[in-house]
């Protein structure tokens, strides 16, 4: 369990924690630009405030 | 109640929306108005009369509070109701559960204000609220997040929109802060006096950890929510990127909770941790603009609504006082700038840009947006719209540019020393060079609250027109099935 300590200094995790953030941004604008087919399927969720429209107008048949 | 009223009242939950939609323009009648009042106390201190009960210490977080929680959390829960239901397509999952929070929200801020000119206050920025009713505001979040989340379970609508991660983000952040800053003993079970868990650095530290991510999630999250839904509505197109609007969600939600120790620069707190928090400020201002160009680009193509559609002006010029914002923000978060701009006017002069200029106009046009809807009419004047864009506007402006002159000038004149060393003016000196933009202030003050009047009574009269119209619309369907 000594190793545990390695994390009990800042030295060690201030650098780990930026390395761990960073990471997951690159990750996060990959998912979102890097594949055009996603992308797409992605920009299409922005539609979605003008489907309610239709569906009240559904229910009201 | 026109046909499409009637409809989407059967599939969703309107009532709880028009309950919070009504309360967000009273609460901003009486927040606006203490905020007046105050302002005027500093600039014609004979206001205080004396009168423990109406002392600037004892309404400011009632003026707070009122707007803060009343004006901008009655909106948040109104809006966050209105487009959870409309994007999921799905009905709020408790009628019972929606009620209690409105009641239980309502109660907590009126009981709050009343206790503040009482004197009673924990003394925490923005959380002066004592511990019973701490406690009963946490009980409402739970049942607010309940709603929240069981509604979007029950979607009808596979993909959540990300008007409704926002709110998410808010609800989840502004619970984990409620709970952790008001960790409190009280002195005994039946006496409103409690001491914080926490002391020293730890508490101040504590106390802007939550101060900055009220500002953060609840101010800035939670109404760029209801950007993403009623800036495309309005305009009638959808939002430039959905994408960005991705990056700018993760984006902001990860670097806002990093940034709250700005406010302690050249304390008692280590100074890596106050160096952090400037960093993670300055990392914000990209994903902040990234929402801004999101939500102004919407417009793109269809620039000419502004001149014509003053609420897509109410919600494209709220777009531009975020960025504006956001943009000072992290300049003062430097340790340099703060350390000419903290303790000053400036500071005053930052959160009203953000409050009036983004959060309130941004309400603005979206209760323009959602108050006609909700009650099957139109709204009862354009023109007074309008008008109230240009009050509020010339409000906001009158108010800013007195609180960043009052603010440079104390900064500099603290400042100041002669050639001895000593100090080159004394404190009343600064506060005698302040007075003439305090009564700028407070007469932008009363710009702004002039035109929240006559928003008041623009409501009031579109939901008396929507009224009417429901009632003769009833009247003759009840003669159809007669005859």
């Amino acid at each position: 369990m000594g190793w545990i300590y390695w994390f009990s200094s800042f030295n060690h995790t201030k650098p780990l924690a930026l390395v761990i953030m960073f990471v997951t941004f690159v990750a996060i604008v990959f998912y979102v630009y890097g594949d055009r087919k996603r992308g797409e399927r992605l920009e299409n969720n922005k539609n979605i405030p003008f489907l309610d429209d239709e569906s009240i107008k559904e229910n009201e048949k | 109640m026109t046909a499409t009223e009637m409809g989407s009242n059967e599939q969703y939950n309107f009532e709880v929306v028009k309950k919070f939609a009504f309360m967000t323009i009273i609460w901003g009648l009486l927040g606006m108005s203490i905020g007046v009042y105050i302002a005027s106390e500093l600039a014609w201190p004979f206001m205080n009369m004396d009168i423990p009960y109406i002392t600037f210490g004892r309404l400011r977080p009632a003026h707070t509070s009122s707007v803060i929680f009343g004006f901008g959390g009655s909106a948040l829960f109104a809006t966050s109701y209105y487009i959870v239901q409309r994007t999921c397509q799905a009905r709020l999952v408790s009628d019972f559960l929606a009620s209690f929070t409105f009641w239980g929200w309502q109660a907590a801020i009126i009981m709050g204000d009343i206790s503040y000119m009482l004197g009673h206050t924990q003394s925490r920025e923005y959380a002066e609220m004592e511990w019973p009713i701490d406690i009963l505001i946490e009980i409402v979040w739970v049942s607010y997040l309940a709603v929240f989340v069981g509604t979007i379970m029950r979607r009808k609508q596979p993909h959540i929109y990300v008007a409704n991660w926002f709110f998410m983000s808010f609800i989840l952040a502004t619970a984990l802060l409620h709970t952790f800053n008001n960790l409190a003993i009280p002195v005994s079970l039946f006496h409103m006096k409690s001491y914080s868990l926490f002391s020293g650095t730890q508490d101040a530290m504590t106390q802007w950890w939550y101060g900055h991510n009220a500002v953060g999630f609840f101010l800035t999250a939670a109404f760029l929510g209801m950007m993403y839904y009623f800036v495309p509505k309005q305009a009638g197109r959808p939002i430039y990127s959905y994408r960005l609007s991705i990056v700018h969600f993760w984006a902001l939600s990860f670097l806002y909770m990093w940034v709250g120790a700005h406010h302690l620069h050249w304390t008692a707190l280590p100074d890596w941790t106050s160096t952090l928090a400037a960093t993670f400020s300055i990392m914000l201002l990209l994903p902040s603009w990234g929402g801004m160009i999101n939500g102004i680009m919407t417009l793109s193509g269809a620039w000419d609504k502004l001149r014509t559609d003053p609420v897509m002006r109410f919600m494209i010029v709220a777009l531009s006082f975020y960025g504006m914002a956001t943009f000072e923000g992290p300049l003062m978060a430097l340790k340099d700038v703060n350390a000419l701009s903290h303790y000053t006017d400036w500071t005053v002069g930052h959160v009203h840009s953000g409050a009036l200029g983004w959060v309130a106009m941004i309400s603005f046009g979206s209760l323009y947006h959602m108050i006609p809807r909700l009650w099957g009419t139109k709204l009862w004047s354009e023109k007074l719209v309008g008008v109230h864009f240009w009050l509020a506007t010339i409000g906001v402006l009158m108010y800013i540019t007195a609180m960043w002159i009052s603010g440079i000038t104390q900064g500099l004149m603290w400042r100041a020393f002669d050639q001895f060393g000593n100090l080159q003016y004394s404190f009343v000196e600064s506060v005698a060079a302040m007075h003439p933009l305090y009564e700028m202030r407070a007469f932008g003050g009363m710009f702004f609250l002039s035109g929240m009047i006559l928003m008041a009574i623009n409501v009031m009269m579109t939901i008396r027109q929507g009224s009417t119209e429901s009632a003769k619309a009833t009247a003759a369907k009840l003669s159809m099935v007669n005859a």
